[in-house]
């Protein structure tokens, strides 16, 4: 099946570059302030990033148009839905926005179609992009079209309130912490719908959340916010990489990366994958996969030790050629962040700043980085 | 026969009185509700009162001021004859228009505690949805509050019914005009008719025990939606 929004549908009506979304929002709450300005790509999953109390949810109740801040400005792949300065202000019942609720939000007295039919009936049929029985086999929720919300699990109930946004075709899909009301099992039956959203829509999605896993695994740029200030704005990959920002996930400092699966070793149960863009090798414990496919992989800093010499005689699996980019001093701790690039890929290791010194780590250092462990966040 | 024909008559007038109370107070009882469960205004307090005072003030006190308002230096009398209707003292407007004063918080409290249960959440996810708020109101609060819109309208009815102090006041005992039940049993009893005072007033007694009844267990029985 073709989705209505799959990108190489959409990629091939797009003859100009890519589009952006900037926003700039300043919110005054007693006691709490929003003041963010945000340059986001047009496509691909952007996640806000914070602790509870940073302004994520202020910020894309913002985009929504469900809270007017004192001065904004919206414009989405060139549309303008914002700007203070010109008096504009697009409710959010006219904004072609998708909002996914973290506690799902569906009509309690509607079944699960009449809530799907909901928004979808609201758009003009010229502006339909998705049609119910799409959005319902995407999501795999056709055995529960009939029922209504309360007899639902929570898994269900967000997987429903996603195929709902999705209903309305819109052109910037927000979704609040759609997991984190979720226990660990329901949330690995909505991820994976969740990763399908991504790779198979060409909807810019914006993504709030407070869990590292999940931004790693979803993520393509990331936003941190902290005290509703913007703290860092980039590419995943580079983000989570910036030395100077070595508390993005605090003690969970950790490196995305990607690479392709290139063969499975069934007698010790290994898969092997190959940094992409490389030549270097990694191997995990997990089961087999297609081979060529492309994975996305998570390395901690505490995983990763630092040698000078190629070592031997080590029941370290992954033992990878590197060389030293930079570091940073967790203030007044015992430990040093040092960022080494590996093939085309950056890695972050946590080493004591004993061992710092004893390494005598200094920039552009061809070393050794012994990686410990290394977890699959899902086929990329 | 045990009702007189004056009796029909004043149950009758009592049933179309309250019925058109009722569709009254349910037009104009909910913006009321509406505002005063979303308003952060300072009114707030001072409105939601003025709302509450005929549960506290004695109906004839009620029926005083009304009675004043109405007659030909009242506010309401002035503008009554303004429009060529005359005083509404002593007719069945006025009485109606007693009736929704009276029965207001009746109405208005059970649909404002409805709509502050209700949150803003449902509007909110029905604006992203595409729904402006009128459409939003009409599809998604009406059927969510319905609960408290069937309170209201049963509570408004029976306190309609039950009027005695007010009806006096400003409707008179005009058989078929304004002699509602109330005031006829207070006729049977002031002319010794104790056994037709027994078959109104009991029929009455009967009549409020269904309305709560059917209020109260559709309250404890788990709402059935559609």
């Amino acid at each position: 099946m073709i989705w209505p929004f799959s990108r190489r549908r959409a990629a091939a009506q797009r003859v100009s570059a890519p589009g952006t979304i900037q926003a700039r929002f300043k919110v005054e709450h007693a006691g709490f302030n929003l003041d963010v300005e945000l340059n986001l790509p047009g496509q691909g999953v952007s996640a806000l990033f914070g602790h509870s109390g940073s302004g994520k949810t202020s910020c894309l109740r913002c985009f929504a148009g469900l809270d007017q801040p004192s001065a904004g400005y919206l414009q989405v792949n060139g549309e303008l839905w914002q700007d203070s300065a010109q008096g504009i202000f697009l409710p959010a019942h006219q904004r072609a926005v998708g909002y996914v609720f973290q506690d799902t939000n569906l009509f309690a007295h509607l079944t699960v179609r009449r809530n799907l039919q909901y928004g979808l009936r609201r758009i003009p049929a010229s502006e339909r992009r998705i049609a119910l029985e799409q959005a319902v086999a995407l999501l795999g929720i056709e055995h529960l079209l009939e029922r209504l919300p309360d007899t639902l699990s929570g898994g269900e109930q967000q997987r429903v309130g996603i195929a709902r946004a999705l209903l309305t075709s819109p052109r910037l899909l927000l979704l609040d912490e759609p997991l984190a009301a979720l226990d660990l099992k329901r949330k690995q039956e909505v991820l994976p719908y969740l990763e399908r959203l991504h790779r198979e829509l060409a909807i810019p999605i914006i993504y709030v959340s407070h869990s590292p896993d999940e931004v790693a695994r979803l993520a393509d740029h990331l936003v941190l916010l902290e005290a509703g200030h913007v703290s860092a704005s980039g590419p995943l990959k580079e983000t989570l990489l910036r030395a100077d920002l070595p508390l993005v996930f605090e003690d969970d400092a950790e490196a995305v990366v990607d690479g392709v699966v290139t063969a499975h070793d069934h007698a010790y149960g290994l898969l092997c994958l190959q940094l992409a863009g490389s030549q270097i090798d990694l191997r995990l414990p997990h089961g087999p996969l297609p081979l060529g496919q492309s994975v996305r992989i998570k390395i901690k800093a505490r995983d990763v030790s630092l040698s000078l010499q190629q070592a031997e005689g080590s029941s370290v699996l992954n033992l990878l050629p590197a060389q030293v980019l930079n570091w940073i001093n967790i203030a007044e701790q015992a430990h040093v962040l040092v960022r080494v690039q590996v093939g085309s890929e950056q890695l972050i290791a946590r080493i004591t700043r004993y061992s710092f010194d004893k390494l005598g780590i200094y920039a552009q250092q061809p070393l050794w980085v012994q990686v410990k462990s290394v977890s699959l966040l899902a086929p990329g | 026969m045990p009702l007189s024909k004056a009796d029909f008559a004043a149950v009758l007038l009592t049933l179309e009185l309250a019925s058109l109370t009722t569709l009254l107070l349910l037009l104009i009882g909910t913006p009321i509700a509406w505002w005063l469960a979303r308003t952060q205004s300072k009114w707030k307090s001072p409105i939601g009162a003025i709302v509450a005072l005929p549960l506290v003030l004695p109906p004839t006190v009620i029926g005083f001021y009304l009675l004043l308002s109405m007659g030909p230096h009242g506010v309401i009398g002035q503008l009554s004859q303004s429009l060529g209707l005359g005083t509404l003292t002593f007719t069945f407007t006025g009485l109606l228009i007693g009736s929704v004063f009276y029965s207001l918080p009746f109405v208005v409290q059970p649909l404002q505690n409805a709509f502050e249960a209700l949150g803003r959440r449902p509007l909110e996810a029905a604006a992203t949805l595409r729904a402006g708020p009128w459409d939003a109101f009409f599809t998604v609060v009406l059927p969510l509050a319905k609960p408290g819109f069937i309170t209201a309208a049963i509570l408004g009815f029976a306190h309609t019914v039950g009027e005695f102090g007010v009806v006096l006041m400003i409707g008179g005992n005009i058989p078929g005009k304004t002699q509602v039940a109330s005031v006829q049993i207070y006729n049977h009893v002031e002319a010794m008719q104790y056994a037709q005072a027994h078959w109104l007033a009991g029929g009455m007694l009967v009549f409020s025990f269904i309305v709560l009844l059917a209020l109260y267990s559709g309250r404890s029985s788990k709402r059935v939606w559609q």
